[in-house]
């Protein structure tokens, strides 16, 4: 115990002593945190909106003023025909243009079903998708009242029809209801801050000391390999909670991010993960020479593509089939279920036990391969 | 400047790229991977919602809606529940991402012409994905509503305003469009500035750059020699970037090439610079790296509007992104490729990638003559 102290308490100096480390270790969780919270939106609002209205009756600025009363358009301009958009769309300047044509209002009148067309800038995919379903959704509610009206002035042709039932459908969103889109990335930062801290900073930290020389002063010692271990690993165990407790109250009380499930909880399941990302720091600490060699190994060829292929930022389900095999290996996957679960649905250990267990097991798996392979370094 | 002296230090900036492997594997294999992942993995086109059904009626108008909702690439059913099930409970376990529940009494209420509540539960969790689902159940739902009608027999009540939904540039909505040229820039920016911002600290590490100090090298040719080699590499890179485009991914550049290339041109300076500039200011190759690829990689993914849209971001953010090259490379990229417009439309942006590549450069030359680097 007393030369685990001893080793804990060396790697915390040279910790502070490596001034680059610690901004590192504090203020890249806290950066990602800041963008990821505040630029990760996909919700889309004020989209630019071009309006060209060539009947300029009363009743299309009426349709006019529900499009930009509704809150999610903005009008950037007016153009006198569809032939003038083009130059709107092509430099961004507007996402939708919305085209009212000559004789709106007397079509509608005389219930000659006037076109409307709206017309979106495709290129991005996401929001020009999400424009176009506002824009339906307000065409559809004003062509509801117009209907309604037309009943209620009473023109026979409408009255006569046979009724016939319609289903209606009824959303419920549940877990969140304003379907925010940050609710979804916020808890994502915590796997991305853990992966840093207890799997890049470590691997480095065991690298620098094999480049320094400094480990076979250490093997000299009477220390035995697990204290050396734990010694170096535990310093960096503290770190990623200190982090984990931060960037959970950052998500709750600057992000409004809810914990619906139990704190306890998520610091229980985080230490299963964390022991997965320090084996895997371990791991790769064996396999390089250089400190560069390490960041490369673990940024490019671990970081990357768990995070990508985790559902962290784009859902599994989207991928093609084999892909979505492959992240069955991949262990923030679990702990991505895991936050979510704990975060959003407030779920308890009833639910989220497959993914603890997977964990675990990766976690038992991978931590002792690499001190197997460690000790082999040793001697 | 001379082009004897520059050419010197391109050969020998080529020779030494060339003998780190290591270097060169992530220089190439980290644009390939990104490459590969976004062309093929990613993608926020959602299909094949898991769809849980509670058919508490049973009837036929019942089985014709739930046919509805599975008879394409949207829906799959994974689960036919009974009453009673836990509905809330299959969401959080994550076996259905939206449960229809269709309840009794909804065939008789169509037989008598009333309206028929249908309860669509959606696991939002997912906001963007939970958006789409809601959207295909709406779409499903109106056009079994409009074959009803036109089923029983009755006029085909069309609503009152005819909607025509005109989609440009990319009209299958296909998120690869929207992310492969953003993710040229991406690609670009972090291998630029890595490549340069390891190139002179490599130096200083090694103790050469005293060596090439003392000879009658000026900071400007240095400064060419250094950026000629990985512009000339970022340049291969681009158009094999393109070809995979093209080929794999089926994006074409669908505006003039020659525009394209200026505009990467402009661009790439301005990261190499950047990269220089870095490497002008710290001491060691690890400290280069991180710094270099937090520097690229964070403004380009995140403040470029490569995948979340700017007019999105709040006001300081959006602030920020202006002096973010990336973003304006972006609008170019995004109008040649998929818009099939020349660099006059982007004028504006050129300006900026320009303003930008001139400060950099300014920058790292000043910070590159200075005696004591």
């Amino acid at each position: 115990m007393h030369e685990l102290l001893a080793v804990i308490k060396k790697e915390l100096q040279q910790l502070r002593r490596d001034k680059k480390v610690i901004p590192a270790m504090v203020l890249g969780p806290i950066i990602q945190l800041l963008a990821l919270g505040y630029a990760a939106n996909l919700d889309v609002l004020n989209v630019p909106l071009l309006l060209v209205d060539q009947d300029r009756s009363e009743a299309s600025r009426d349709l006019v003023d529900r499009f930009l009363a509704s809150g999610y358009f903005e009008l950037v301009g007016t153009e006198d025909s569809p032939e003038g958009i083009d130059p709107w769309l092509l430099d961004s300047r507007a996402q939708l243009a919305l085209v009212i044509g000559p004789e709106y209002g007397e079509k509608l009148a005389t219930g000659r079903r006037p076109e409307v067309q709206v017309i979106a800038d495709g290129t991005d995919s996401n929001s020009a998708g999400l424009g176009l379903g506002y824009a339906s959704r307000i065409l559809a509610s004003v062509g509801m009242e117009i209907r309604q009206a037309s009943l209620g002035a009473g023109r026979p042709a409408l009255r006569a029809m046979p009724r016939i039932g319609t289903y209606d459908l009824v959303p419920r969103i549940w877990y969140n209801p304003d379907l925010k889109t940050r609710w979804f990335y916020v808890p994502a930062i915590l796997a991305m801050v853990l992966l840093l801290v207890t799997m890049i900073l470590p691997s480095v930290a065991v690298v620098r000391e094999k480049e320094i020389g400094t480990l076979e002063q250490l093997i000299v010692t009477p220390l035995r390999p697990w204290q050396l271990i734990l010694g170096k690993l535990m310093p960096f165990v503290a770190v990623g909670m200190v982090d984990l407790l931060v960037v959970t109250a950052l998500a709750v009380f600057l992000f409004k991010v809810p914990l619906r499930g139990s704190l306890f909880l998520l610091i229980a399941l985080s230490f299963l993960f964390i022991l997965v990302t320090l084996g895997l720091g371990l791991l790769v600490s064996t396999l390089v020479r250089t400190q560069q060699q390490a960041m490369g190994f673990c940024v490019y060829l671990l970081m990357v593509p768990m995070i990508y292929l985790s559902g962290l930022i784009f859902p599994i389900e989207n991928m093609p089939h084999g892909f979505q095999i492959a992240t069955y290996i991949i262990p923030v996957r679990y702990y991505a279920n895991i936050l979510r679960g704990i975060f959003l649905r407030g779920s308890g250990i009833d639910v989220l036990w497959p993914d603890a267990l997977v964990l675990l097991g990766m976690g038992v798996g991978v931590l002792g391969m690499a001190v197997l392979r460690f000790r082999k370094t040793l001697e | 400047m001379s082009p004897r002296k520059i050419w010197a230090v391109a050969w020998k900036e080529l020779i030494q790229a060339a003998r780190d492997p290591l270097s060169l594997a992530m220089l190439l294999g980290v644009p390939t991977m990104m490459l590969l992942l976004y062309g093929y993995a990613l993608s926020f086109d959602v299909r094949h919602i898991r769809l849980a059904v509670q058919d508490l009626d049973k009837s036929a108008a019942s089985r014709d809606l739930v046919t509805a909702f599975t008879n394409n690439e949207y829906f799959t059913e994974v689960a036919d529940l009974p009453a009673g099930a836990d509905l809330q409970r299959l969401t959080e376990r994550r076996q259905a991402k939206a449960v229809l529940v269709i309840p009794e009494g909804t065939g008789d209420r169509l037989a008598e012409g009333r309206p028929a509540p249908i309860q669509l539960l959606v696991d939002g969790a997912d906001a963007n994905t939970a958006s789409s689902v809601m959207g295909y159940a709406a779409a499903i739902v109106a056009a079994a509503n409009t074959a009803r009608t036109a089923e029983a027999g009755g006029r085909i009540e069309l609503a009152p305003l005819a909607y025509e939904p005109r989609v440009w540039y990319n009209p299958e909505l296909d998120s690869t469009h929207f992310l492969v040229p953003g993710l040229i820039g991406f690609i670009l920016m972090l291998t630029a500035v890595l490549s340069t911002a390891l190139s002179v600290v490599r130096e200083k590490e090694r103790g050469t750059m005293e060596q090439l100090r003392v000879t009658s090298l000026k900071p400007g040719e240095l400064i060419v020699g250094k950026i000629l080699p990985y512009l000339g590499i970022s340049l291969t890179a681009t158009g094999l970037i393109l070809l995979a485009a093209r080929y794999l991914f089926g994006v074409a550049v669908r505006g003039p090439y020659l525009d394209l290339f200026v505009a990467t041109l402009i661009y790439l300076i301005g990261a190499l610079a950047f990269g220089l500039l870095i490497s002008s200011l710290v001491d060691s190759q690890a400290i280069a790296f991180q710094v270099g690829s937090l520097g690229s990689m964070l403004p380009a993914i995140f403040l470029s509007g490569f995948i979340f849209p700017i007019r999105s971001m709040p006001a300081v953010l959006q602030a920020i992104t202006y002096v973010v090259p990336a973003r304006y490379f972006n609008v170019v990229l995004r109008g040649v490729i998929l818009k099939g417009a020349g660099l006059g439309v982007y004028l504006k942006d050129v300006l900026f990638l320009t303003i930008y590549a001139t400060v950099m450069m300014t920058l790292a030359w000043i910070r590159l003559s200075r005696k004591e680097v």
